[in-house]
């Protein structure tokens, strides 16, 4: 099924800004109910939680928080906030030195 | 386990427990930047700005929030700050998100493609288009997304960062996830029917 469409009924806009909470799991319980006894009954509805739904899945897993700072970076904000003596090692000069040697 | 920043030692001047400050949360607020600008200049100058904020307001700091919390705030601030001084009209895209109306007023993709099998699902093509696809949020939806579904923060902390209201974090959640629902619908809608 491939389509662009408007939403039919003002019931689906209504539950359309719920269905967020609603596959998270933290939608209060009366409009859970609302919301599973009108996807019993509305096609499209079911297609956008269904892919809403997979949606949130591929954000989770494609998009993991990812810690990285890059060293020259990390190097130039301890050196900014006067720091440079609890860089361990990495310094602004060795680091100068290190881009001079590439 | 790692000790927790002390922040009487931070209030003290301690320049060892700062550097570990910055040390612990520079990673956080240099992709949350990263993110907010695509641009690795500006996120590093965001991040240094952030931390120089943070050492000036520290006295003023008055540990209601975590200290994560209101480094981000001060992070979001800025990048906000850049992106108004850049493109003002980046941030009226507002308008339809806090007075409700937008996407459910909207024509909506309904292709199904939620049983799409896991390896096409999970693409290095389809983590590029969502990538892309979020970069494109407007930013004011694209701050509350990161915040909640990348840094992981809760609602509420959300709604610290930004001042914002929990109602209005939950519905620029909601918008930000169904406009990548949205986008990601049309990208299956091309592969179904076999265009590139």
């Amino acid at each position: 099924m491939s389509t662009s469409t408007p939403l039919p009924s003002s019931q689906c806009r209504y539950l359309l800004d719920s269905l967020s909470e609603y596959v998270d799991g933290t939608l209060q319980e009366s409009l859970c109910l609302e919301i599973e006894r009108h996807l019993a009954e509305c096609d499209n509805c079911r297609v956008v939680v269904d892919t809403l739904r997979r949606t949130v899945y591929l954000v989770q897993t494609l998009e993991q928080a990812q810690p990285t700072l890059p060293s020259d970076v990390r190097v130039r904000l301890f050196h900014k906030l006067q720091l440079d003596e609890f860089l361990e090692g990495d310094t602004v000069e060795g680091h100068n030195a290190e881009i001079a040697e590439r | 386990m790692t000790e927790p920043i002390s922040l009487e030692a931070l209030k003290a001047g301690d320049k060892a427990e700062f550097a570990r400050f910055v040390e612990t949360h520079s990673p956080a607020i240099y992709r949350l930047a990263l993110r907010m600008l695509n641009n690795p200049q500006d996120a590093e100058d965001i991040l240094q700005e952030t931390f120089i904020k943070a050492y000036q307001n520290l006295p003023r700091f008055d540990g209601r929030s975590k200290l994560s919390t209101w480094l981000y705030r001060i992070a979001t601030n800025e990048a906000l700050m850049l992106i108004r001084r850049r493109k003002p009209e980046a941030l009226s895209v507002d308008a339809p998100v806090s007075n409700g109306e937008g996407l459910a007023q909207e024509a909506l993709e309904i292709v199904d493609w939620s049983h799409m099998p896991e390896e096409s699902l999970l693409s290095d093509e389809v983590r590029r288009y969502l990538r892309q696809a979020i970069d494109r949020l407007p930013p004011t939806l694209k701050a509350v997304f990161l915040l909640r579904e990348i840094e992981g923060l809760s609602t509420r902390e959300t709604a610290e960062v930004l001042g914002l209201s929990e109602a209005a974090v939950k519905t620029r959640l909601s918008r930000a996830r169904l406009a990548l629902r949205e986008r990601l619908s049309v990208y299956y809608r091309d592969r179904l029917e076999g265009k590139p």
